[in-house]
């Protein structure tokens, strides 16, 4: 007879022999197995960043404004005239994976959960998306789901998506990235945090009920990669189903809970369900809780107590509520047709216990919950809520540079020739209002700057009394996984750059910075040090930025059949227009108006190396990545912004700013040409590689002959480099001897990429 | 005291605070009922905000029109007051069988967020009694399910008696004749697909949707004057 072992339980729920013996000894006897399922979630790589945790600490994080660091459920900074601002980055890539739509609904529902449990109301959302090849059927199936799932959910749930970013990209094929993060306002004093605090106080558990979808997403589906589809299909019980309803009543029952002072902290429900939440609080706050699972309302009957605590159903919020503020409490709840039921007492005893038998005795609290005991309950789980939140095991995984990294490096890209300049430009065009159109993008009355541009500029109006500020909030996210393949490090701070001149465009001073590292197998030696490097290199553009690092995310196991994606750092970065008195120009144009390019060309490395056009014409992932001068960034953008709020010459002397990035200074120039309906003439240039480099920490601005003077003066002034490239006017795109293309021509291949692509039709994979 | 505008806040609506801020930039105080109330707090004028109305569940507007606040809707409708439905609100009217008709799916089959270009057909309503015939505003829409269908004696009536009040310059959702608002047969019930209140301030991109309001606020003055006058 063949020996047929038996797999481990700790092994099938993620955990490896070394965990399980660390929980032995932490707890002085084997766990049982709803002990062994909380634990599993909670020192899943995604609850526990244990792989991560200690590169995460490079960041600089403290800055005047920031009043809330890493670590919480969002960042918050003061942004002034008594308003604070929560901040946060999610990642929902596997679940989108699985099931696109649910996937990414509930990314969007997640997110903003963790800015509403601040006490902040969710104003904006932006989305970073990452898809496979408009080629491939199944890539156009996710994009419509994940497009469509950010639409439904959150135009519902009331909360607009004000940008993102939408790559394509063969090394997404297998692993969709689909990013997410949110913005929220409160008055400063509002500020709540997720503590468990005050003996005998009662864990309100608030939304929906818990049913036996999402059981161990964290660890079963975000913990691990993907192989075959089969396989796959058997995750999607995994993945939640949203409802934005539940979510907009759940919003506006919190806030107004929090706004009357009636919850010590609240706490939202995200992977690893109400065991994250309880533990997280009780741990936070230096105290322990008493779960009664049977308080749980549950979906279906008969569900076991392991199911119960470690159920993603979404939509649920806990709130720790002092006895006599309950009844206030429940009121609330009925006004906005939201289930509470109390599931928990606060204890002095450090444990997380989870109970089976009576619910806490409500009136009663001085008696035995406050002490722990039981009275007639039986006792299912017993460890101590800290080994649950904060002692996984830190994992210092190997890091290896690739083998071929210094092969790939020894290749420069800019040696491969390029026969038709004009038509690769056109194929680096694609309109992605395709995308924002399907987005309630002006809720709020507050968007000044709609998606497709640089950043997005909101206005910041007072959350309670409505009273504008005069001054305006922007928002960029960006990551760009081909700079980072060929460096990570360089390609992290370049990528940062980019944000900070998305920032400068549009009038804006970067104050703070979240991110979400997406990476692949941490098993990979290859993929640590990617990540470390990427680390790194935000770390250090931040520092040159003087920009503090608030919050972040990081998913790994971004994986399919073995291959790692690209590295992809994305980051979302906040700044604050001081003066908002009219929308910044943005990519404009006028006629007759001269272009200047402003900030250094590369002064290192190969001009193409990470380029787009590098990777369409066969250099992907080669040469040495151009040197980024980070002080020089930062004087450029400094420059850039002063020039476009009107502080050099008047106000309007600046018509147009545009950010080089992707594509280089030919797709800038593009995008202008099409935003504005006025063709570009470039009169000299070098060659494709001027056209296609994509050196950070450049911009294109649009300026009025008679202002000429003084603003070459102003960069000058400042020490950046400045250069009279061209003149707007007429209906052409004329770059050097290089391109000579209609504008017509442009303005169809910019607008028709994404919706032709689509009308191709999806399959589901 | 200022002219006073109640704005119907349902479940799920989420555009009633930016018509509360429109409105109060115009003058006129507003105030937000919520949707268990009975009464409208004597206001003048009501506008039914845009949203999702109990989750848009059913059909958007279905559960919405069997809220307590709607028979105070209804009764100042009745009265002659002036009441507007914006988006959901639309949807709400119709569903409630103030105004006819209704609003089915995008042709496209998807939501679609940004400006368009409205055409005034009516000055005979309460929100365009302010423009000219033929003027043409820049107001954004923002929805899945605003593509306003009737049947062909409805439409037939509507054309008859000016109560097309408002038409796409370029139809975005495939309604039936263009038609973007409408009015009911005593011209005081207006319901459309685009949202004025987000074309109201200059930071915004347009401040076409000032006249609309302007001409709301200005009609709830006279109506609640005729009331006073004739009690």
């Amino acid at each position: 007879m063949a020996n047929t072992s038996v797999e481990p339980t700790h092994r099938a729920l993620g955990l490896t022999d070394d965990e399980y013996e660390e929980i032995r000894e932490r707890l002085g006897r084997d766990p049982n197995h709803l002990e062994l399922a909380m634990y599993s979630v909670m020192w899943s790589e995604h609850c526990s960043y244990k792989s991560s945790r200690i590169h995460l600490k490079r960041f600089p994080s403290t800055a005047p404004q920031v009043l809330v660091g890493p670590g919480e459920g969002a960042g918050v900074l003061d942004v002034g005239d008594g308003i604070a601002v929560a901040i946060r980055i999610e990642s929902h890539n596997h679940p989108s994976a699985i099931e696109p739509y649910q996937g990414a609904a509930t990314g969007v529902g997640g997110i903003l959960r963790d800015i509403f449990s601040m006490g902040a109301r969710p104003i904006a959302v932006m989305d970073p998306l990452r898809f496979g090849p408009l080629e491939d059927p199944r890539s156009r199936w996710i994009a419509e789901g994940v497009v469509s799932g950010i639409s439904g959910y959150g135009n519902s749930v009331g909360v607009p998506t004000v940008g993102g970013e939408t790559v394509f990209d063969p090394t997404y094929s297998g692993n969709p990235l689909v990013n997410v993060l949110c913005l929220g306002v409160m008055p400063t004093e509002r500020l709540v945090l997720g503590r468990a605090e005050g003996v005998g106080n009662l864990a309100v558990l608030l939304g929906s009920s818990t049913g036996r979808d999402g059981i161990g997403g964290v660890s079963v589906l975000a913990s691990a990669g993907f192989s075959d589809s089969e396989a796959d299909a058997e995750k999607r019980p995994s993945v939640q189903v949203g409802d934005p309803f539940e979510e907009k009543r759940l919003i506006e029952a919190c806030l107004e809970l929090l706004s009357e002072e009636l919850a010590v902290g609240v706490q939202d429900l995200g992977g690893a369900g109400i065991t994250c939440a309880t533990s997280e609080t009780a741990a936070k706050g230096g105290a322990g809780m008493d779960v009664y699972v049977d308080a749980i309302p549950t979906r279906e009957p008969a569900m076991e107590p392991f199911e119960v605590m470690t159920s993603e159903s979404q939509e649920r919020m806990l709130a720790i509520v002092e006895p006599s503020n309950l009844d206030a409490v429940l009121a609330i709840a009925r006004r906005w047709e939201v289930n509470a039921s109390v599931v928990g007492v606060v204890t002095d005893t450090g444990q997380l216990r989870v109970l089976d038998g009576p619910g806490p005795q409500l009136g009663d609290t001085d008696s035995g919950a406050a002490g722990g005991a039981t009275g007639n309950a039986t006792v299912l789980a017993d460890v101590p809520a800290v080994s649950l939140e904060n002692e996984a095991p830190l994992y210092d995984r190997e890091r290896r540079e690739p083998e071929d990294l210094e092969h790939r490096r020894a290749q420069s890209p800019d040696d491969i020739e390029c026969a038709d300049p004009a038509a690769d430009l056109l194929s680096m065009l694609a309109d992605t209002s395709w995308v924002w159109s399907q987005y309630d993008h002006m809720l709020f009355l507050n968007t000044v700057t709609p998606p497709g541009a640089d950043a997005s500029v909101l206005r910041l109006k007072h959350p309670d009394t409505g009273v504008d500020t005069g001054r305006g909030l922007a928002l960029t996210t960006d990551g760009n996984h081909l700079w980072c393949a060929v460096d990570p490090r360089a390609g992290a701070a370049a990528t940062l750059v980019e944000s900070f001149m998305n920032l400068a465009v549009l009038g804006a001073r970067p104050i703070a910075m979240v991110n979400c590292l997406n990476f692949g197998n941490p098993e990979h030696p290859e993929v640590m040090w990617q990540l470390s490097e990427s680390v790194d290199g935000f770390g250090e553009a931040l520092e040159a930025f003087e920009v503090p690092c608030v919050g972040g995310n990081v998913s790994l196991y971004n994986e399919s059949l073995g291959t790692d994606i690209d590295p992809t750092p994305v980051a979302g970065v906040l700044g604050v227009v001081d003066r908002l008195e009219r929308p910044a120009p943005g990519p404009q144009l006028e006629t007759d108006a001269e272009l200047l390019l402003v900030g250094s060309p590369a002064t290192g490395g190969d001009a193409l190396s990470g380029s787009t056009w590098a990777a369409t014409h066969g250099g992907r992932g080669l040469g040495q990545f151009p040197v980024v001068d980070l002080p020089a960034a930062r004087r450029c953008a400094e420059a850039v912004r002063s020039a476009v709020l009107g502080e050099v010459a008047p106000q309007g002397s600046v018509v147009g700013a545009h950010d080089v990035a992707s594509g280089g200074l030919a797709v800038a120039l593009a995008e202008m040409a099409v935003t504005s309906g006025i063709g570009v003439r470039v009169g000299e240039v070098g060659g494709h590689h001027e056209l296609f480099s994509e050196t950070p920490g450049r911009a294109v601005l649009c300026v009025g002959s008679e202002h000429v003077g003084a603003l070459e003066a102003h960069f000058a002034a400042a020490d950046v480099p400045v250069r009279r490239i061209g003149r707007a006017g007429g209906d052409r795109l004329v770059l050097g001897d290089l391109v000579d293309l209609s504008l017509q021509a442009v303005v169809e291949s910019h607008r028709g990429a994404l919706p032709d692509a689509l009308a191709g039709g999806t399959t589901q994979g | 005291m200022a002219t006073s505008v109640a704005v119907v806040q349902f479940p799920g609506t989420n555009c009633e605070m930016d018509v509360v801020e429109a409105v109060e930039s115009l003058g006129a105080s507003a105030h937000v009922v919520f949707h268990d109330s009975t009464t409208l707090g004597g206001a003048d004028a009501v506008v039914i905000a845009g949203g999702f109305a109990h989750g848009d569940y059913l059909r958007p507007g279905a559960i919405a029109r069997f809220s307590p606040v709607m028979s105070a809707v209804e009764d100042h409708a009745r009265r002659g007051g002036p009441v507007v439905g914006i988006c959901n609100g639309f949807q709400v009217l119709t569903e409630s069988h103030l105004l006819p008709g209704a609003l089915q799916k995008n042709a496209g089959l998807k939501f679609r967020c940004g400006f368009t270009q409205l055409r005034v057909e009516s000055t005979d309503s309460p929100l365009t009694s302010g423009c000219a015939p033929g003027d043409v505003l820049r107001i954004p829409i923002n929805h899945f399910e605003g593509n306003y269908t009737c049947s062909e004696e409805v439409l037939a009536e509507l054309r008859e008696q000016d109560r097309i009040v408002l038409r796409y310059v370029d139809n975005p959702n495939g309604s039936v004749d263009d038609i973007a608002g409408i009015c009911n047969e005593s011209r005081n019930v207006v319901g459309l697909m685009p949202h004025p209140e987000r074309a109201a301030h200059a930071l915004l991109g347009s401040t076409d949707g000032r006249v609309m309001l302007e001409s709301l606020i200005g009609t709830a003055a006279r109506s609640r004057t005729a009331a006073a006058a004739s009690s």
